[in-house]
Order: C-alpha cells, then sequence, then structure tokens
C-alpha cells in the first residue's frame, strides 16, 4: 500500500522532512508540490520523522506538498532496449524515446566477493601511445584522468571509448556543460558507437541531487550487461562533482566536515563506485574511466587525493598531452610483457630519456653550459614531444614501439642507449 | 546470559538507535531482523534506555521497530587449528566459502563458520589426569600444516586447574571437547579444539613482555641495514598514493624471516588481495619449501565492503596473531591501510555527533592506535618459550602530507618509520623509503657506527646536489662532486632494489654484512679524478658492475669475479692518485 503524508516539518537545502510511519531506509518517496514533482530518497529515519534527499532540489516544495511513499528503493530499467538511449540522472529519458519501465533493477548493490575476482590479463588498445606504450590500460582497470578545468578531458574520454575494442559504453555524465554533453552524443553518434552506449546525463542545470545517482545507476547497468558476457567501458566525467554533490547533501544535513568542507566518509563513496570494476571469470568485465577535474590545479585537493588512493593509477593530462611523468598505470606489468619483446625497453628507455631531457631544459633555462650530450637529448625531446605526446598521434602499439626504436636511432647511438645488446641487433633500424 | 530485545528508533547511514529492554552492554553483539535478513552489528554507545548500534551491513530496507535480539556476546573470533592458508572478511567468514554459497557477490546477512566443522585434526594430548594448568597452557596439539598446532587452555581461565578428564590421542573435530578442567571450587571448563576470543580484548595469557631485541629480517636492504625491523615491534610506512606502500608489504610478506603472516587488507583495493590470493599458493617459502600460502592468514576487508566490518578486520586480525603467538611462534602482521581503519572511526564518530578533533577524527583517535600497536610485542610464555607479534601498519596521509592526525598518532607509538617519498617514486628509485626521513629504533643487521656513517654520507650528498641545482657543477669542488657521487651510488646500489629481480629482490642478512662491508670501503676510499666527467664516468661505470653484482647469487662464481672487479677499480684509482700527488 502507498502512503500519501501531507504534513513537512522542515525544509533545508534539498533535504524535507516528515512525519510518516511503515517507512523504509533508503526508500523511494514522490513529492509533489504546486508547482514541481520529484522523486526524493529516504536518507535518515529517527523515530517518527523522515528524512528525504528530493532529487529535484528542495526549491518550490511547500509545507502543504504530498510525499507519496513508492515502498522500494533506487531502481533502473535494464534491457537491450537501453542501447542507444539518453537518461537523465534519475533515468528519464532525455531523448525522444519511450520510458522504460521493464525490468527494473536495484542500484548500488553488494560488492564483488575478492575470491571471485581474477588478475586482469588483457590489454584494452587506444591508439594514444602515451596509453599503449606507456601505461597500458588494462580490461577491468579503474583509472581517471586527472586535469585542470579546460583541459580536454572529455575528447580524450570519447576517443579512448570510440578506440577500445568493447562491447558497451556507458556515459555517466554529473554537471555536464550541455556543450559537452552534445560533443559525446554527436560523437558517438555520427561514429556509430551510439548504438551500443547507453548515456545518463546530468547536466549543469539539472538538480544536484540526480547527480550523485549517476554513478550508481551507470554501474548498476554497467554490472547488468557485464554478468551477460559483455566488455563494458564506463566513462563517469566529472567525478569532481559528484563529489562536490555529495559535500553538499553532508553540509544540509549538518555532518561534521572532514577536509574542505567534504564529508569524513568521501573515501568510502568513491571506492564503493570505483570498485565496481571488475573481471568476472566466466563472464564480462566492467572497466571504468573517469575523469576528476583538480581544483586549482592541486593533487592534494580531497577529490584527486582521495581518488589516487582508491583507482589502480592515473593519467595527467597537462597542456593537451598525457604527462608521463606522475601518470600511472598500476596493471601495466600484467599485459606488457606479452605485446612485443622490446616493449618493455623501449618504455624505460624513452621515459629515461625523456627526463634527461627535461633536465637538460632546466639547466638550458639557467643558463648553463650545453655539451655535446645535451644537444642530443634535446633534439631527442623535441621529437619525443611532437611524435609521441602529441594526443592527435593515432597509432597501434607495435608502430608506436617502431616510431621509437626509429627515434632513437635518429637522436643517439646504439651504445649510450642503455639498452641490451640483444634487444638492439633484434630492433635497431639499421 | 541476558538476551534482551529491542527496537529500532532510528537509522542513520549504517548506524541505528535501539530501544532495547533488559540488559545490554557496550560493544557487545546484536542481529537486526530486516524481512528474511539478519543484519549483524554491536554496540557501540549506550544512553539510558536507547543504544547505538553500527551495522556490519548495508542498512537499506530496515524500518522503524524493527526488532532487534542481542546476543549477549562481545564481537568474537573463532580459534583453532585451521586458520592458517585462510581468506576472511573483517567479521573472519571464509570469503571462498562465501563465494561457493553466494556467487559472485557478497549477500548480506549471509554468516558462516570460520573454522570447518567437520575437519579431523589428530589430537596429541601433552596432558594427564591432575595436571595443574592456567590460562594458555598447553593441553595437546595437533599438526596444522608446517606447524605443531597447540591447543591452550581457555585464555580467560581464572587461576588454575585441575585436568579432570582428557581424551586420548585420536581425531577430533574443532567442537569435540578433548580435556575438562576442574578449579578447587569444583567448576569445571571444557576444552575445545576451537576456542572463541574478543576481538577487541588482548589475549595475555603469558608471563611477561619482553623488549625487542632481535632483528627480523626483511630482506629489503634499506630496512635491515637502515632502517630495521625488530621481531616483536612494530613500524609504520606512511606515504602518498602510489608511492609503494602495497608493494613493500607485498614484499615483506613473501620473504620476512617470520613463522606466520597474517595479512590485512584494510579498506583497500580488493585487485590487490587477489594478487596475494592467486600468487601465493604458486610461490614457495624459502624457509619451508612448502607454499607461502601455508604460513598465511589473510583478512580482507576491502574498500567497497562495509565501514563497519572494516573497522573490526585490524581487531580481527590482530587477535589471530595473537592466538599464534601463545604457540611461541614468530607472527607478523600486515595492515594495509591503517588509515583506513582511522576513517572508519571517524565515520561512526560523525554519526554519533561526538565532538570531533583534527580533521574531523575523534579525539581518541590516538589512544586507539596506541593500544592497537601495543599489542605487538615479545613475551614470554609460561613455558618460558618465547612468541612475538610485529605489527607493521601502513598510513595513507591526506595529500601525502605526514603533518595529519593518523600519521603522528602512529609515529608516537611505533619503534621505526619508514617514510615513503614522491620524489623517489617519482624518480623510480624503489622502494621510495626516504633514507634521510625515516628512523628506526631497533637494531641493524649491520653494525651501529657504519650506518652512521653511511647515513652522513647520504645527509651530505643531499646537500650538495641541492646546492648543484643552484650553483651548477661547475660552481661545485670536485671533491664535492665526488661526494655527491659516491652517496648517488650508494642510493643506486645498495638503497635502491628491484624487487622483481630472483635474487637483487631479497637480499639475506649475510650477505647485507658482506656487501655493505664493500660499500664501506668504497665511501672511505680515497678516490681522485681529473675532471668531473671522469668521476661521473668511473661511478656509472661502477654501478653497472654493482647492479650485476646484486643481481649474482651469493654461492656462484659470478659473484667473487664482480666483486674483485669492483675491488679492482677502487684500488686502481687509489694507486693512482697516490703516484699522482707524488709526481
Ligand atoms: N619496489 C617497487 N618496484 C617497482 N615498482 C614499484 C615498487 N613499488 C611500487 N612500484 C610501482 O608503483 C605502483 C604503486 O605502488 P603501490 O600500489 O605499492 O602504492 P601504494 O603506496 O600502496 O599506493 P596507494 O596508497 O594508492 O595504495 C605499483 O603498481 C608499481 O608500478
Ligand atoms: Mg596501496
Amino acid at each position: 500500500m502507498q502512503k500519501v503524508y501531507h504534513q513537512i516539518d522542515h525544509i533545508a537545502g534539498n533535504v524535507i522532512t516528515v512525519r510518516a510511519d511503515g517507512v523504509k531506509y533508503r526508500d523511494l518517496a514522490q513529492v509533489t508540490s504546486r508547482h514541481t514533482t520529484s522523486l526524493a530518497q529516504v536518507i535518515r529515519l529517527q523515530d517518527d520523522s523522515v528524512s528525504l534527499q528530493v532529487f529535484a532540489g528542495g526549491r518550490g516544495v511547500s509545507t502543504d506538498a504530498r510525499v507519496r511513499f513508492l515502498g522500494r528503493s533506487m531502481q533502473v530499467p535494464y534491457s537491450e532496449a537501453l542501447l542507444g538511449r539518453i537518461f537523465t540522472g534519475g533515468a528519464v529519458p532525455r531523448d525522444k524515446g519511450p520510458q522504460i519501465t521493464e525490468n527494473l533493477i536495484d542500484i548500488g548493490g553488494p560488492s564483488v566477493n575478492p575470491a571471485k575476482r581474477i588478475i586482469p590479463r588483457n590489454m584494452v588498445r587506444t591508439g594514444i601511445p602515451m596509453i599503449d606504450v606507456f601505461n597500458t590500460l588494462v580490461e577491468s582497470q579503474k583509472l581517471p584522468v586527472f586535469a585542470r578545468a579546460g583541459e580536454p578531458y572529455n575528447p580524450l574520454l570519447a576517443r579512448i571509448a570510440l578506440q577500445a575494442e568493447v562491447d558497451v559504453i556507458v556515459l555517466g555524465g554529473m554537471g555536464l556543460k550541455h556543450d559537452d554533453y552534445l560533443y559525446f552524443r554527436d560523437t558517438l553518434e555520427s561514429s556509430g558507437a551510439l548504438s551500443h552506449t547507453v548515456m545518463f546525463v546530468h547536466t549543469a542545470a539539472d538538480p544536484v541531487v540526480e547527480c550523485l545517482l549517476v554513478p550508481d545507476i551507470s554501474l548498476a547497468v554497467a554490472e547488468k550487461f557485464a554478468l551477460e558476457g559483455k566488455r563494458v567501458l564506463v566513462l563517469l566525467t566529472d567525478m569532481t562533482n559528484f563529489a562536490d554533490a555529495m559535500k553538499e547533501i553532508a553540509i544540509t544535513m549538518e555532518q561534521i566536515p572532514s577536509n574542505r568542507g567534504y564529508p569524513g566518509d568521501l573515501y568510502s563513496q568513491l571506492a564503493a563506485r570505483y570498485e565496481k570494476a571488475v573481471d568476472f571469470e566466466g563472464a564480462g568485465s566492467i572497466t571504468i574511466l573517469a575523469a576528476t577535474t583538480m581544483p586549482g590545479d592541486d593533487v592534494t585537493h580531497p577529490v584527486p587525493d582521495n581518488t589516487g588512493y582508491i583507482t589502480e593509477g592515473q593519467f595527467y593530462l597537462r597542456n593537451g598531452r598525457i604527462e608521463p611523468f606522475g601518470s600511472l598505470s598500476r596493471l601495466k606489468q600484467q599485459v606488457n610483457g606479452k605485446t612485443r619483446d622490446d616493449h618493455r625497453t623501449i618504455m624505460n628507455t624513452l621515459i629515461q630519456l625523456y627526463s634527461g631531457y627535461r633536465e637538460t631544459v632546466e639547466k638550458q633555462s639557467m643558463g648553463f653550459r650545453m655539451g655535446e650530450w645535451d644537444n642530443k637529448l634535446l633534439k631527442y625531446g623535441k621529437r619525443f614531444e611532437a611524435e609521441m605526446m602529441d594526443l592527435s598521434v593515432n597509432i597501434p602499439l607495435e608502430q608506436a614501439l617502431d616510431l621509437g626504436w626509429e627515434i632513437l636511432a635518429d637522436c643517439f647511438d646504439a651504445i649510450e642507449t642503455g639498452i641490451q645488446s640483444d634487444l638492439l641487433e633484434q630492433f635497431w633500424p639499421k | 546470559m541476558s538476551n534482551s530485545t529491542g527496537r529500532v528508533k532510528g537509522v542513520n547511514g549504517n548506524m541505528l538507535t535501539v530501544e532495547f529492554e533488559g540488559a545490554v552492554s557496550q560493544n557487545e553483539v546484536a542481529y537486526v531482523s530486516e524481512g528474511e535478513n539478519r543484519l549483524m552489528c554491536e554496540v557501540i554507545r549506550l544512553r539510558g534506555r536507547r543504544a547505538d548500534l553500527q551495522v556490519f551491513e548495508d542498512t537499506t530496507g530496515i524500518q522503524i521497530d524493527d526488532e532487534v535480539e542481542f546476543t549477549g556476546e562481545l564481537l568474537s573470533v573463532e580459534l583453532g587449528p585451521g586458520l592458517l592458508t585462510q581468506v576472511f572478511d573483517g567479521l573472519q567468514n571464509p570469503l571462498p566459502q562465501l563465494a561457493e554459497q553466494c556467487g559472485f557477490f557478497l549477500q548480506r546477512g549471509t554468516y558462516l563458520d570460520a573454522l570447518p566443522r567437520d575437519t579431523k585434526w589428530k589430537f596429541t594430548p601433552k596432558v594427564k589426569q591432575g595436571d595443574e594448568l592456567t590460562a594458555g597452557e598447553t593441553v595437546g596439539i595437533v599438526p596444522e600444516g608446517i606447524f605443531e598446532h597447540a591447543i591452550m587452555v581457555p585464555f580467560n581461565l581464572p587461576g588454575q586447574a585441575k585436568i579432570k578428564s582428557v581424551v586420548e590421542e585420536g581425531d577430533y573435530t574443532v567442537s569435540d571437547t578433548v580435556a575438562v578442567l576442574e578449579n578447587d571450587d569444583g567448576a569445571e571448563t571444557e576444552v575445545k579444539l576451537m576456542q572463541r576470543w574478543p576481538v577487541k580484548v588482548p589475549i595475555r595469557a603469558y608471563d611477561e613482555r619482553l623488549r625487542p631485541a632481535e632483528p627480523l629480517v626483511t630482506r629489503i636492504r634499506i630496512v635491515d641495514t637502515f632502517f630495521p625491523v625488530a621481531r616483536g615491534g612494530t613500524y609504520c610506512i606512511p606515504g602518498p598514493f602510489g608511492a609503494g606502500k602495497t608493494v613493500l608489504q607485498q614484499i615483506t610478506s613473501r620473504y620476512a624471516d617470520v613463522d606466520i603472516v597474517i595479512v590485512a587488507a584494510c579498506g583497500e583495493r580488493a585487485g590487490e588481495v587477489v594478487e596475494t590470493l592467486r600468487e601465493f599458493p604458486e610461490l614457495t617459502d624459502p624457509r619451508t619449501g612448502k607454499s607461502l600460502m601455508d604460513r598465511t592468514v589473510i583478512i580482507c576487508n576491502t574498500s567497497s565492503m562495509p565501514v563497519a566490518a572494516r573497522e573490526a578486520s585490524v581487531y580481527t586480525a590482530v587477535t589471530v596473531a595473537e592466538y599464534y603467538r601463545q604457540m611461541g611462534l614468530n607472527v607478523l602482521l600486515l595492515a594495509d591501510s591503517t588509515s583506513r581503519w582511522a576513517q572508519a572511526l571517524r565515520e561512526v564518530s560523525g554519526r554519533l555527533e561526538e565532538i570531533p578533533g583534527e580533521e574531523a577524527f575523534p579525539a581518541y583517535l590516538e589512544s586507539v592506535i596506541a593500544s592497537f600497536y601495543e599489542r605487538g610485542g615479545l613475551v614470554s610464555l609460561k613455558d618460558g618459550r618465547k612468541g612475538s607479534i610485529t605489527i607493521g601498519g601502513t598510513v595513507s596521509p591526506a595529500g601525502g602530507n605526514f603533518d595529519e592526525p593518523v600519521t603522528q598518532a602512529t609515529l608516537k607509538v611505533v619503534g621505526a618509520f619508514h617514510g615513503l617519498s614522491r620524489a623517489r617514486s617519482d624518480a623510480r628509485r624503489y622502494p621510495a623509503i626516504d633514507p634521510l626521513d625515516s628512523w628506526s629504533k631497533y637494531v641493524s643487521v649491520v653494525d651501529d657506527e657504519s650506518v652512521k656513517a653511511a647515513h652522513a654520507l647520504l645527509r651530505r650528498g643531499s646537500e650538495i646536489g641541492q646546492m648543484m641545482k643552484v650553483v651548477g657543477e661547475e660552481g661545485t669542488s670536485i671533491e664535492d662532486f665526488v661526494t655527491f657521487l659516491k652517496a648517488e651510488y650508494l642510493d643506486a646500489v645498495y638503497l635502491q632494489q628491484d624487487a622483481f629481480d630472483a635474487v637483487d629482490g631479497a637480499t639475506a642478512a649475510e650477505r647485507q654484512q658482506h656487501v655493505f662491508a664493500v660499500m664501506l670501503a668504497i665511501m672511505n676510499a680515497g678516490l681522485k679524478f681529473k675532471s668531473r666527467d671522469e668521476a661521473r664516468r668511473f661511478f656509472h661505470e661502477l654501478t653497472q658492475v654493482t647492479r650485476d653484482w646484486n643481481r649474482a647469487p651469493m654461492d656462484e662464481d659470478k659473484f667473487k669475479e664482480l666483486e674483485d672487479k669492483i675491488k679492482g677499480r677502487i684500488t686502481e684509482n687509489e694507486n693512482n692518485a697516490k703516484s699522482l700527488s707524488s709526481d
């Protein structure tokens, strides 16, 4: 039976409090006022008072609003019909398609038993040398892109999504600029990828509480696809907006903040989402790529900081390029020994020399004298930046490795690279 | 036993407010009914007729007036044969068995026995009727893998009691009674192969605590030589994300010279536990030639598992450690990461609306951390044997800044500090333990004076390096430049260690002593060079040769050859220097 209540005691921010009984923790309710109607979720029970978080926000909710409890917690439809569709953070169609009501599944389900996990083993090819060669992405990895606002992290995510060989793409947009939303939609559409994509998009103009639902909805759907054997890539952009939405609710609920206003459970909340990345033995997988913007370009800000402690590495996007230093794929060693014999050596050698180049540039800027070796490094660094680091470069791993050898041979004598002789014999351009 | 009942009056995250009848005690375990599920909780505050309970599960679906049953028991674990090789969650549920029952996902409200009830263990009594015993003394033994597992008088037995009866040698399950004790008042106590113990209460059934004196060899050079750990000591590894805390602990869990390793994966990535879980059964323990898993217990409450159970997990781990210590074994407990445990405390404290301390951690954070590390230590048992627990905890400070409550509270109580630095990990100088910041109060595998000398060189080298950034190489005297190169050399070939090389990855204590003597000789050598470039080339080559030396097994000819080569280079330079100065 669905009960209806009319008396709202308290409205603060996006949280309302009503007196009600028989309500379950995390149940949903429909809140209807003169001007607005919205779903809301129970976030606290105390004796006979029930606090709810109103998805469309507290604005316009009146004290005589009707609160009808639905007797269930948040769910999302799951079926093949989701593919090619676009929804809001509240799972309402954003395109002109029909609402899907069949086969509702719970969101925010339990975590995978660690004993059922397997060691990741498949490389995800992106065609981006800074990823494929230096920080290989691995199926079932969880990896954020750390960037300052304004960096092209969304185009980077879109490009990886298009190039990766996956069965299903789930895009979760949080606080997305409308233009960015259209960019994703059009890019996926024009490449034909939209037909195996489902998008849950909360834009900057939408109610903030809906932003909170996006990761859970996206990952619940992804999990179902993965259990059916699909390799799923989940893109979450921007997780900093998600964290900020949590902060807003926490402050409304008068929780004691731990660090710069963020709630004390920020780590657990982020981890609960990122840990959904998994490779199911005998079924599919979930790989999570996220964008985490760094306020003030500060990696010690609580959101990137907590994220770094959770994810399996990170890509730093700076000045439109993936930085080789600081970027790290913690799972790369699971796969880069099985690609080509020279992969690890090329990876290490090119990076060491590039680091030498950076030092030389510094010395040069301080006015120190440039020796012969410095000049070699300078030549090398310029080629490396233009032909490897530039994000417009789009070549398969093998070609990138060949290019690495070619650049080395152009700039150095074989002996100066410190590469072991059997590899030199096999790969050094004659 | 009370077995009081109550009803839910409030739900806030994983916290319940419950109105109860009868008597309820602090930290008592209760179960709340949610539909078909019975979810485990723990009492964490009592105020009048209301109790605050933290639920070890997700609380979705609980409603006002749902029933709560109190058990009258504190949160406890099962201790007995069959713990080794297992993988448990924070509440000691065996995860592989849970997976068999529930599939891919953890299902709330499913609790399984930690120890298999049907396995038979061959029990050999070590006492006879009439023997007088006290808590913790051995009644008999059963073989558990490579160990003689002692079956002990329950740790909570007050005073002493006489053996009234004891079974004959034979096969028994963990719930079979193998002996009955009777005290002077005629009260009887049954001894089973298994006993239960409340996790938050230290086991103290030993004679006395001793000062840790012996080094615990980890085979990590920078640790054993420079910042040693002692058997029965405590140490911490703080470091920013990605600096190598987990890798360091993984290496330690493989090579540490102890009997038993307890890995507590506390609020970190599940994927990392999986590596241990899948790889350990395949790896052989160099000490025993058996699988590494045979000496390992994994307690695993990873970041997406319920947070209250995460808080419990470190206590579960240390209780299991104490149990094996009681048998006279050396146990190593590795907790990754203690910050996640502290954060679990913070979440609870926040929901209780306690007055927060720094960064919203509870005011009692320090004392909680201190009493956890206090459960480590070296003890002499009642029969004179010794047992130890060494505790190593990682710390994940916010922003990588050690000036935060968890790191600071930990530093106050541990005996060694292995601080990882971002600069070293970025430069791929692994293990990234900062040689200038870190410290240890324990005894090194080499002599103290030599370590001090090496330390001084590293410090001087770093100062020169800083200066050189400003004035350039040209502005640095050649003597200073050579000192700088010597420090860099020591760093490159001794502090740094290639974890993935079979030989270099693990350096035994004797080898460390041998190699360090050579290092010392090089540090003290009066090397002379005509130019900085010549000096650089010399050390570059010396580094290459020494790295090869590090990769050569000590019992092979190559080891001696390379050592001679290194010494030859030094003598050659010294001789040249002499002839130069006599010119
Ligand atoms: N001793 C080592 N040798 C080689 N590589 C290492 C070593 N230690 C760490 N690394 C590299 O650094 C990565 C991160 O290390 P690790 O997972 O131990 O960091 P962490 O300090 O535990 O980070 P977090 O706090 O995020 O858990 C590893 O995946 C590996 O690539
Ligand atoms: Mg770690």
